[in-house]
């Protein structure tokens, strides 16, 4: 089984980035050239900024009509200056409900890594190039570091909310997320895979419990709070805090804790928020 | 779980909110569309359990619609659906039904072509968009829209197969999987081939003229 940690140490030991060692497996891996893998990542970069734009002046609601226009609000708020969190906060809070309300009214995204968590890493990444200095170059890089520890979390536990929880989805999301923004912060690589593993630990447990079955409640403000963790967690990893307990433990235990949890607490819609009284009449009353 | 790649992780690149109940459900529809090998102008869905149940607040019955009129899991006209098949003339009704032991996410096509063709088509969207057909008319089947896939009607009898391969190989055609069955000895058979290159309507004009050879199905990956 393939191990994070490798990829650090081979990073380390070269003087490379972790992404320049995920794509150079990948390019023997896909057996395709760099410019190719470039290119298509490339693709994705773009629609995540289309789908961030899109959502942050979105006016569309849900098919159940209890999602939208929320990315708006922090948006809003957030450039009348008078955001309680400052700026990189509330920016990444509105980009990611902005995505994940895209999502939800039927918009087009990229699934990172999953369609109910894909607001977290294009949170992350586009408030990271606001506020250093990077490159379309560095941020297309950074998305191979995520996927890289998105392979990783996949190998040893998952990224299914139906096999894991939300853990497994918004918390793979904030992992990864957190693990890109320090590359692109001009981090370390052990200091990458330090604020994967701040931010997976702080996600470990929790359920997933959509409300009538449906990618809107909890799932969307959860991607926003998902994106402000994985920012913490890169804040802390930048600072030179590290993560007592390394990063693929972590990740087998966020497997293993998946397995653990009951089945009405995995995507049934069983248990949870789901079954709070408001969550049943809002169920009845849309199905 | 084995070896995935960054594309896995990232992408795909699709209209939500639900990779298994609309980008997969765009990809069933879009596979049974590929069966039928026409354009489909009425057709009845029936939704199997989650299906059924989640269907709607995901827009999977938008999402089958879609695929059946040929659009792919990232077309932003996904939504507006309906409104796409009654322009091109497509009438579809829904149902819920018990399609028995299958995947929670399962859905069953009753479609007609625009030239009169028939076809039934059973699909599990099985999870982050990957799709499974399991069911052409009363064969089973397991096509995945990966590869260039050649489902073949034709009456058991030694040597067919051989003829088959004989075709593809002439033409230069790798063949990735394969899987015979039948009903039973000298019964009807059903081939299933999946390719590496593509198959050409040359190839498969030779192929209809082989003797008991019935139907000869030519599906692009998708």
């Amino acid at each position: 089984m393939r191990a994070y940690e490798d990829w650090v140490i081979e990073a380390e030991t070269k003087g490379i980035k972790l992404s320049e060692v995920i794509l150079q497996d990948q390019i023997q891996e896909l057996e395709q050239t760099e410019q190719g893998l470039f290119q298509r990542m490339s693709a994705n970069l773009m629609v995540m900024r289309e789908s961030v734009e899109a959502g942050l002046i979105g006016k569309r609601r849900s098919l159940s009509g209890l999602v939208g226009g929320d990315a708006a609000k922090v948006e809003d708020r957030r450039k009348k200056g008078t955001s309680l969190v400052g700026d990189q906060i509330s920016g990444a809070i509105a980009k990611a409900l902005a995505v994940a309300e895209v999502n939800a009214c039927m918009g087009k995204i990229v699934a990172a890594p999953t369609a109910g968590s894909c607001g977290v890493l294009p949170a992350v990444l586009f408030t990271v190039e606001e506020t250093c200095k990077v490159s379309e170059h560095d941020l297309i890089l950074a998305l191979f570091t995520a996927a890289g520890l998105g392979m990783i979390l996949t190998e040893r536990a998952s990224v299914s909310g139906a096999e894991g929880g939300c853990q497994a989805e918004i918390g793979s999301a904030a992992a990864m997320a957190a693990a890109a923004a320090v590359e692109l912060a001009g981090g370390s690589p052990r200091q990458a895979a330090d604020a994967a593993a701040i931010a997976m630990k702080s996600m470990l447990g929790l359920v997933c419990d959509p409300v009538g079955g449906l990618v809107e409640i909890p799932c969307v403000k959860r991607n926003a709070t998902g994106a402000a963790i994985a920012l913490a967690a890169a804040e802390m990893a930048l600072s030179g805090v590290k993560s007592a307990i390394p990063i693929d433990e972590v990740i087998d235990t966020m497997g293993q804790i998946g397995k653990q949890m009951p089945c009405a607490l995995k995507e049934t819609a069983q248990g949870g928020l789901a079954v709070t009284p408001t969550g049943r009449r809002i169920q009845a009353d849309f199905l | 779980m084995g070896k995935s790649n960054v594309f896995d992780l990232l992408g795909p690149i699709m209209v939500g909110p639900s990779s298994s109940h609309t980008a997969g459900a765009v990809r069933l529809g879009g596979m049974a569309r590929k069966i039928l090998g026409d354009e489909p102008v009425e057709g009845t869905i029936f939704l199997h359990g989650s299906f059924a149940k989640t269907g709607k607040g995901h827009g999977t019955d938008l999402a089958l619609l879609a695929g059946l009129l040929g659009l792919l899991p990232d077309d932003e006209r996904i939504p507006d659906a309906r409104k796409l098949a009654k322009e091109r003339g497509l009438s579809v009704k829904y149902e819920i039904a018990d399609l028995g032991e299958v995947h929670p996410n399962t859905v069953k096509f009753d479609l007609v072509g625009r030239s009169g063709g028939q076809v039934q088509v059973v699909g599990s969207s099985v999870g982050g968009g990957t799709i499974v057909i399991h069911k052409i008319n009363d064969f089973q089947v397991e096509i995945r829209g990966d590869y260039p896939t050649l489902v073949i009607l034709h009456q058991d009898l030694p040597g067919l197969v051989a003829q088959v391969t004989l075709l593809l190989a002439t033409a230069q055609i790798n063949i990735a999987s394969m899987r015979v069955s039948r009903e039973k000895r000298g019964a009807q058979a059903l081939m299933i081939l999946e390719t590496d290159q593509a198959i050409n309507d040359a190839v498969l004009d030779l192929m209809r003229k082989l003797p008991k050879i019935e139907q000869v199905m030519a599906i692009e990956p998708l």
